[in-house]
């Protein structure tokens, strides 16, 4: 249509202004999709929960253990399909102040925990070699990227919480089913762990830090919590049961003040876009004011006026948006390689760009609010009167 | 064509502006009759409300009071939007400083106007041509504004004003701003629009040389007319 | 000849609304900047302040923090009896032998549960932290299960009034107090009898001691010492403030690498829309520049003026981003510190250093902004900015 040659026509008049405005709109989408996608994988952890597994903890905290004697018990709940265990093993990867150095090292029953968690990929033969030997472990894809990790490395650990020296051999390479699937993890033979706390440290043998807990239908869970944890109530380790998406949504709400502030960066960020826009469109608007009058002189309506004003806005919003999406995604890849086991699942999701476009488009629009108003309301005479 | 043969007729206008808090009368129950095909010149000391008059005529100010009929019509009971519409069908301005659009050709200019209307792309275009033979330009169609002199300019926003063979042509000191040979090319181009295609004119005007080729001249002065 | 002051101030005035907005945009980058600052600050002063200068701490070697280090019995009374402890009027060695577990409680605000860190102390620990002070009610028996917890906890937490109990290790503990910590990690603590603490968790050890200094230059000494005898060399001495600056190293460079990168994107917005600005405030004047020109003003005098335009604006953009950001000394944060993996609140802290660089920051803006503009504005031609009329 006509109205979209003159309104592009416009744009051109100031090149420089106009370039100006689109640059620093595409920047303002660019930090605001970065912004978002760090929230958004600060959550990732939540998203990759499984449907139907549950957290059996120690009710205090999770820094205490649970006796390995518990697993015939979990078994034998009803609704309960399989029971698997698994501790958090800690250590220090060479220096643990580069905090690259820092990746989840947890010891595992082979035989139960990947059949609970089958979004580890391992192939078959490794898997086969993983389970034969005592101090093997299999390490995530991305992992072994990180730390260059080979089938048959030999991975020194120095325990704190378990202390001494350990050693284990890269056995297998596992790759994650799901895009939100953790690929930075180590696991080993709990059995291993166990044999060791029985010879150095018998006091610390037969624990387990948490069950994984795979319940038939999802209906059920809220049963299965209630009677596992009313049966461990009174004993000496009383224990907490949820749903796993509530377990790992209650580390990521510990964070929920650096959150908000991270999302509340981003509104601002979107003030910003606004202010930018505005100031070019009011600038603009300003400049034609006669031009406006004489096209009302014409018979153009105040509706064709609004048009020309918010068309322009919205074609810099647009072009903008466009540019500062496509930088979007190698801002947050730099950012991931960055922090690699920091976020472990660093995606720009769908409905962040989804939020982005709507942001963008609304700012294109809300820009003109104030000059259209304006011009509208000017009467033909004073605008053809208006000297630039 | 209403009955008496008149085109337009302003009964008892009166209007003043606002100016912060000061109310300033410009016009005091005002009075005039056109008959269809006259070219009248309105002319008066700066400050007489002429063009203000020229404004209610051409439907871009509304009076406080009294009414202002265009071939029948009394505008001033008419909507915004209903008046717009009005304004591009029945009214040809022409401004002193031309006002093209600079972003757009003389082409784009002159067609502007049609623009509002249904026609199909080769009927406008042929529109334009028509009218931009007719007030002399037939070659630098494409160039923009900032390429053409004063009085080219001045050419382009008359075939504008007459592109959609409007009712009326209202002129605001159309001369002012061109030297003598243009002025003159100016006037004998209104000329020919009155005579040859009875057009109803009515110009404001300081320049003695653009009144004489008018018919008739209306002197206003503060407001009121004096003849 | 010198262009006045005048003629900034009223022109910024004529376009008041492109000049608020572009003020606005540059105050709030500068609020940004200045913001995470601030809270990077915080975090390290509430950590930094946490150790006392002549307090020693010791850990299990290569153990990060005290919830993974741990130390016997034996070893504590070895280090107890080392000549380079401090001790007390009454000869007692001013160390504190310490147990740190987390627990789960329940937060007020939200429907969620929170990390705080449970200590067990000796008698001396207030000793060893003179900024730690009661507030309500009083400091624990020893001997007994009574426990005290800092205002942060009691803020944020439900069931942490005086008199309340709280269950963990499979007993009632009362609280009977609380304290304050100016401001430093302490607050974020519940403290308790460590003989009463270790059964109740099934600790057989420590997880550190905490003493202090008997001389301030006895550090090296004292290290070396301790370090270098069989029976505790697994352990390992570090200054208390090093030790809590460290775990704190991890959340403020988080934060702070964060912010950097958002400031720096957000402040190439504010620069281009203050060179948006300035260009069309010279494109607007540009029969004034003609006119000054004319009159005999030098082209370095225009490029003056208007750099002197540019930077003022950004400069008051950049104050009432520093005013703002002021306001954010108010705010208390509470989060996990990603280090111990407990609960920590901290503050925005506004220092002389930080308002310097957040007004040095938005000159920077103001100057960059308004260079290129300022140039054109130099560079014009009399005649053609006269007949632009």
């Amino acid at each position: 249509m006509f109205i979209i040659k003159l309104v592009l026509k416009n744009a051109l008049r100031h090149k420089l202004r106009t370039s100006l405005t689109i640059l620093g709109v595409a920047i303002a989408v660019m930090s605001f999709g970065f912004m978002r996608t760090i929230v958004t994988a600060w959550s990732a952890g939540v998203q990759s929960s499984g449907e139907n597994r549950m957290i059996t903890r120690q009710a205090v905290s999770f820094i205490f253990p649970l006796p390995y004697s518990c697993l015939q018990q979990l078994q034998q709940v009803p609704g309960v399909t399989e029971v698997t265990y698994a501790s958090w093993f800690g250590g220090v990867y060479k220096d643990a102040a580069d905090f690259k150095n820092f990746f989840p090292r947890i010891a595992v029953d082979p035989e139960t925990y990947f059949s609970i968690y089958p979004e580890f990929i391992t192939p078959a033969d490794q898997f086969a070699q993983f389970a034969k030997e005592r101090n093997a472990c299999i390490v995530g894809a991305k992992l072994a990227q990180e730390q260059g990790f080979k089938l048959g490395d030999i991975i020194p650990i120095e325990g704190d919480i378990y202390p001494g020296r350990w050693e284990f051999v890269v056995r297998g390479i596992y790759h994650g089913r799901d895009q939100s699937t953790d690929e930075t993890q180590m696991f080993f033979h709990w059995d291993y762990l166990n044999e060791r706390m029985h010879v150095e440290s018998p006091g610390r043998e037969g624990l387990v830090g948490w069950y994984v807990l795979s319940v038939r239908n999802a209906a059920d869970m809220p049963r299965v919590a209630k009677e596992v944890d009313e049966r461990y109530k009174n004993s000496r380790s009383a224990t907490k049961t949820e749903t796993e998406r509530e377990f790992q949504q209650s580390f990521v709400s510990m964070s929920d003040a650096i959150i908000s502030s991270l999302e509340a960066v981003s509104y601002i960020i979107i003030g910003i876009i606004l202010l930018v826009l505005a100031n070019t469109i009011v600038m603009a608007a300003r400049e034609r004011t006669k031009e406006y009058a004489v096209l009302r002189t014409l018979g153009f309506s105040s509706g064709h006026i609004a048009g020309l004003i918010a068309g322009e806005s919205m074609l810099i919003a647009s072009i903008g948006l466009v540019i500062g999406l496509a930088l979007t995604f190698p801002l947050a890849m730099g950012f991931a390689k960055a922090f690699p086991t920091f976020f472990p699942v660093f995606n720009v999701e769908t409905i962040t760009i989804i939020i982005a476009v709507a942001v963008a488009l609304g700012a294109g629009v809300a820009a003109a609010l104030f000059p259209v108003a304006r011009a509208v309301r000017m009467r033909i005479v004073d605008g053809l009167r208006s000297i630039d | 064509m209403s009955q008496n043969g008149t085109m337009i007729r302003v009964e008892h206008v009166t209007k003043s502006y606002r100016r912060d808090s000061i109310e300033i009368p410009v016009l005091r129950d005002i009075s005039i009759d056109v008959p269809a095909g006259e070219f009248l010149a309105l002319m008066g000391p700066s400050g007489s409300g002429k063009t203000t008059l020229l404004n209610l005529i051409a439907g871009i100010d509304r009076p406080n009071a009294g009414n202002v009929l265009v071939n029948g019509t009394n505008i001033g009971a008419l909507g915004e939007s209903e008046l717009a519409q009005w304004r591009a069908r029945h009214v040809g301005f022409i401004f002193q400083f031309y006002n093209l659009l600079p972003v757009l050709t003389a082409f784009e200019n002159v067609e502007l106007p049609l623009l509002l209307t249904n026609l199909s792309r080769k009927e406008k275009r042929e529109h334009v041509e028509a009218a931009l033979h007719l007030v002399g330009l037939g070659e630098r169609i494409h160039h923009y504004p900032k390429q053409l002199s004063g009085g080219q300019e001045q050419r382009v926003a008359i075939a504008r004003a007459i592109v959609t063979d409007p009712t009326i042509l209202v002129a605001d000191e159309p001369t002012g701003d061109l030297d003598k040979v243009s002025a003159g090319e100016i006037m004998d181009l209104l000329d020919k629009l009155n005579k040859e295609f009875r057009k109803t004119i009515v110009m404001v005007t300081h320049d003695p040389r653009a009144a004489e080729r008018a018919h008739k001249a209306m002197h206003l002065d503060k407001g009121e007319l004096t003849n | 000849m010198k262009i006045p002051l005048a003629y900034t101030w009223r022109s910024l005035w004529t376009r008041r609304l492109t000049t608020l907005l572009t003020l606005g945009g540059i105050a709030l980058v500068v609020f940004v900047f200045a913001a995470v600052l601030m809270l990077s600050n915080g975090v390290q002063q509430t950590m930094i302040d946490t150790g006392g200068e002549d307090n020693v701490i010791v850990l299990r070697r290569s153990a990060n923090s005290e919830l993974v280090s741990q130390i016997d019995r034996d070893a504590a009374n070895l280090i107890r009896t080392d000549p380079g402890v401090a001790t007390a009027s009454d000869g007692t060695p001013v160390m504190s032998t310490e147990v740190v577990v987390i627990i789960n409680l329940q937060r007020k605000d939200v429907n969620g549960m929170g990390n705080i860190t449970v200590r067990g102390v000796s008698p001396e620990a207030l000793a060893l932290r003179p900024q730690v002070k009661i507030v309500r009610g009083q400091m624990f028996r020893t001997g007994s299960h009574e426990i005290i917890l800092g205002t942060s906890i009691a803020a944020r937490y439900s069931g942490t009034g005086i008199g309340e109990q709280i269950k963990f290790g499979d007993a009632m503990w009362t609280v009977v107090g609380h304290f304050t910590a100016e401001g430093t990690g302490f607050e974020s603590e519940i403290w308790g009898d460590v003989e009463q603490l270790m059964p109740a968790f099934g600790r057989p050890v420590f997880s550190s001691l905490t003493f202090k200094l008997r001389g301030a230059g006895e550090y090296e000494a004292v290290k070396k010492r301790i370090e270098s005898d069989p029976r505790t060399q697994y352990t390992e001495l570090k200054r208390e403030q090093v030790y809590y600056r460290e775990q704190s190293q991890l959340m403020s460079d988080f934060i702070k690498i964060l912010g950097l990168i958002v400031t720096i994107i957000f402040s190439v917005g504010a620069v281009i829309g203050a060179m948006i600005t300035m260009y069309a405030a010279v494109a607007n004047r540009t029969v004034e520049i003609g006119t000054l020109r004319a009159l005999g003003f030098r082209r370095r005098s225009v490029l003056g003026a208007f750099m002197v335009e540019s930077v003022v604006l950004a400069l008051l953009g950049g104050a009432a981003g520093v005013a703002l950001a002021s306001l954010m000394s108010f705010v208390r944060i509470a989060t996990v510190n990603f280090s111990t993996f407990s609960e920590l609140a901290f503050g925005f802290t506004l220092s002389p250093g930080i308002v310097l660089s957040a007004m040095v920051f938005s000159l920077v803006m103001g100057f960059v902004g308004g260079f290129l503009p300022a140039v054109r504005a130099a560079r014009m031609n009399i005649l053609a900015a006269l007949r632009s009329a």
